[in-house]
């Protein structure tokens, strides 16, 4: 082979991690959505007043385009380990089959059986069976992603297992269901789910207000919009810090990476914009702006302590597993971090003064305000990106942190030329119907809600419908 | 290995066995209507109620395939992975078919232009055909055996996959599901749906329990086995093939719901009859002699096997319940001008109003 061939695990890896993107742009929309629309269609319930009727059915059907995208593509990550990662597969499904059949069996069942009836059933049921069956799945895709960050937390920081006849196999599923990796983990993407959801609900509403179309009912949306805003970003953010400190004790090496850290440092200063040499495993900075101690002080709250940098764990590791390189690419750790963070904290100052609006009613005529939240949209897909990016790749070489190394577990049985089809074809499938579904909710966003019911009419019920 | 040791290996090659049979009888019939919806949907209104017969539980019928992979891949981590990369074509393909269903299942109604729903029906058909095809192929396959090598992997090429058998495998399995299809569409509709549902079912049921049967003869000739495994296979296989005849009778006589019962309970003993006859084998290789993978071979440990039991057997009864429970829920027949969640807001393909 030449120099320039690519190998199974490459492309695999970059299959992977298309398919994966991909499919986390529609589960946080899932999880948040979910949450909105069963809390709309309750405050319904109780209230009985339309314009929460009307917002439901109205943000329902957001959620639907999206979920079926999010369904779809979901099937294909759990057939990729088996397709793509065989050695993977048979390494660690003693451990990480577990979670998986829970998370269909438990999970998607609740999820994808109740969306059913919710859509199609509002004329069969009672009001209270009918907004039992949203809950159901919002439930359904809160536990599954439990779930899944449960077996995806035991590749960061492998517990309740032990290593047998050259794989892992399950001590402990208690162990593995309860680790502070995923707890923290879990904590941060569903604050994350609730920021993206509440930033897709202001700018949904910041279009109607901008075309003074029912003005009413989306200041109301946008102003409960901003208050989830508010409290999902600082949410996200307090989270985001623990798990910073944790991920610092169960993987230095990623967090070193993510401060552009290359030499141990007591105190650590903590870095705001770094450059490195333009290659893949650069050894240091070569521009730094940095704030003494701070960095110390992020990583357990003690002013002076030591942190220990890249090329110390890199000497640490290379005596525990042998020569290597044990580096994950600092670049991508260190911007993705950054910028994570740079969005939640804009979220936080964008709510702030969303509300400071609300306050002084300046609201629906804060037309540069209400302009900017729609482009703002995308800030928070990005930052799930970013987020899964440092997690993953800062995790490299592993593919299960000091167990099995990526390059390793790749399907032995599958061709170069097939990793390169389906990758194409996935790229394409996956454009095609990207395009298809941004127009679909840009069509439905723009429509509109159903106009309210005239004096005299039947109050209307939650019915949707494909 | 100790008597425990074996049953539960034993045990969840059942529980793998009854998720494909839940998954091959639910979806079975997603299949068959998505197959005829254009055919027996003449104009739009009855196309609507066509689809509308799965719309409300496609969904979670297609979460038993989730579930078996899931439960492959904890109870025998060796043959999902074998199978899975060693198949890696086939299943790119069923999963992209699988995509373009779901997402035309629900994209279709969003607009009433009639390019629009006529490209998406077309995905639905395809989407609903090449899978059916596929998964009857992958399980000839699997029993028939495809070239593995002593590490246990797959070691064939793409066209080791298509042979004869494997193509008879998926032509019943294709056949089978468009009769299933048809006639659980005439238990689900009324009107002229309801007859031309029916009017294909009759069509369907020859050629679907021929080539059911001659997959199962075929099988025995080339197996050679006489031993009580091979007896029960048969025999099930003639069950099978005696509930399709049977569901024809039922369904000439409008006995709908039986004939449905009948056509899923051929299902399930052809299913059975698979798994029987592949017992204590989970892929057959046609390298050589003694490297085909067995539930032995390929088994997640004794402690998680027996955990996932537990797991297992609180969980299914609770979905079955509920999932149950929504087909009552759904029960009432449809036809052509009264539709499944007609909208009393902006009804779909109406434009949205601003
Ligand atoms: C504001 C300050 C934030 C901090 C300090 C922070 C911190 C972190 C850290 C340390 C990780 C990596 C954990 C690991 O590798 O185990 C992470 C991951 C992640 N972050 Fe953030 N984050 C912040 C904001 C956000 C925002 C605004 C979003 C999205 C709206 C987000 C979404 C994610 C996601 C999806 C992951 C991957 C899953 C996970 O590890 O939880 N984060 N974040």
């Amino acid at each position: 082979m030449s120099a320039l061939a690519v190998t199974t695990a490459e492309l695999s890896r970059w299959q992977f991690a298309i398919t994966i993107i991909y499919h986390f742009l529609f589960v946080p929309v899932t999880i948040g959505m979910g949450l909105f629309v069963a809390g709309l269609q309750t405050a319904w319930y109780r209230t009985k007043q339309e314009r929460y009727q009307r917002l439901t059915v109205f943000f329902g059907k957001i959620l639907l385009i999206n979920i079926a995208l999010g369904v779809v593509t979901g099937i294909v990550q759990e057939f990729q380990f088996g397709m793509n990662w065989a050695t993977y597969s048979r390494y660690v499904g003693d451990v990480f089959g577990a979670p998986l059949a829970i998370e269909g069996l438990v999970a998607f069942f609740l999820e994808s059986v109740f969306i059913g009836v919710w859509i199609f059933g509002a004329g069969r049921l009672s009001p209270r069976v009918h907004l039992a069956t949203i809950w159901a799945v919002a439930i359904g895709s809160i536990m599954s992603a439990y779930v899944i960050l449960a077996a995806n937390s035991w590749m960061q920081h492998p517990v309740g297992y032990r290593k047998v006849n050259g794989r892992a196999e399950m001590t402990s599923l208690w162990a593995i269901m309860t680790q502070g990796n995923l707890l923290e983990a879990f904590a941060h993407v569903m604050s994350a789910a609730v920021v993206t959801a509440a930033a897709l609900v202001l700018a949904v509403s910041a279009y109607h207000l901008l075309k003074k179309n029912e003005v009413e009912l989306f200041a109301h949306a946008a102003q409960i919009s901003l208050v989830v805003l508010l409290i999902g970003g600082i949410s996200v953010a307090t989270w985001g810090h623990f798990q910073g400190q944790l991920v610092s004790r169960e993987q230095p090496m990623k967090m070193a990476a993510a401060e552009a850290l290359f030499k141990t440092e007591k105190p650590a200063s903590l870095s705001l914009f770094a450059l490195t040499p333009f290659e893949k495993y650069p050894s240091k900075t070569s521009f730094n702006i940095t704030v003494p101690h701070v960095l110390s002080f992020l990583t357990d709250w003690h002013w002076n302590s030591k942190v220990e940098g890249i090329d110390y764990w890199q000497s640490q590791y290379q005596k525990e597993y042998g020569a290597g390189n044990y580096k994950p690419i600092v670049a991508v750790n260190y911007w993705s971090f950054r910028l994570m963070i740079a969005i939640g904290t804009l979220f936080v100052g964008w709510a702030s003064l969303g509300l400071w609006l609300v306050r002084r009613r300046k609201l629906e005529q804060s037309r540069r305000f209400l302009r900017l939240s729609i482009p703002l949209l995308a800030l928070p897909f990005l930052a799930n990106t970013f987020g899964w990016l440092l997690r993953e790749m800062g995790r490299q070489p592993w593919v299960v942190q000091g167990l099995l190394k990526t390059s390793d577990a790749f399907s032995h049985a599958v061709s170069v030329q097939a990793v390169a089809f389906t990758l194409a074809g996935f790229i394409l499938v996956y454009t095609l119907l990207a395009a298809i579904e941004a127009w679909l909710v840009v069509y439905v966003v723009k429509g509109g809600p159903a106009p309210p019911a005239r004096e005299g009419e039947q109050p209307k019920k939650i019915e949707l419908g494909y | 290995m100790g008597g425990v040791f074996l049953s539960l290996q034993g045990f969840w090659f059942v529980v793998i066995g009854v998720l494909w049979a839940g998954y091959l009888v639910l979806e079975g019939f997603d299949f068959g209507v998505g197959m005829l919806m254009r055919f027996v949907g003449r104009d739009d209104a009855e196309r609507k109620a066509v689809i509308g017969t799965i719309e409300p539980v496609w969904d979670g019928n297609e979460v038993w395939l989730i579930v078996a992979g899931g439960a492959t891949f904890a109870a025998f981590p060796d043959w999902y992975a074998t199978l899975f990369s060693g198949y890696y074509i086939v299943f790119f393909l069923i999963l992209i078919a699988l995509i373009f269903r779901g997402v035309a299942i629900e994209y279709r109604a969003k607009r009433s232009e009639q390019r629009w729903r006529s490209a998406w029906e077309l995905a639905i058909v395809l989407g609903s055909a090449v899978p059916a095809f596929l998964w009857g192929l992958t399980f000839a396959n699997i029993i028939h055996g495809v070239p593995i090598d002593s590490h246990g992997e797959f070691s064939g090429g793409l066209l080791d996959l298509f042979g004869g058998y494997a193509i008879l495998g998926g032509l019943a399995s294709l056949a089978l599901f468009a009769f299933h299809g048809a006639v659980f569409l005439a238990l689900r509709t009324t009107g002229e749906v309801r007859r031309r549902a029916k009017a294909f079912a009759i069509r369907l049921v020859v050629p679907a329990a021929a080539l059911v049967l001659a997959i199962f003869v075929w099988s025995a000739a080339d197996s050679g086995h006489t031993d009580g495994k091979w007896i029960a296979a048969a025999g099930l296989a003639t069950v099978a093939a005696v509930l399709l005849t049977l569901s024809l009778g039922l369904i000439v006589r409008d006995r709908d719901g039986a004939a449905f019962a009948a056509t899923a309970l051929a299902i399930c003993s052809s299913v059975a009859a698979f798994f029987v006859g592949l017992y204590p084998n989970v892929l057959v290789s046609s390298s050589k002699a003694g490297s085909s993978l067995t539930v032995f071979s390929t088994s997640s440990s004794h402690h998680t096997l027996a955990l996932m039991a537990i797991v297992a057997l609180i969980f299914t009864p609770i979905v079955l319940v509920y999932q149950t429970w929504t087909y009552w829920v759904f029960r009432a027949r449809l036809r052509g001008d009264s539709l499944p969640g007609e909208k009393l807001l902006g009804g779909s393909g109406s434009r949205p109003t601003s």
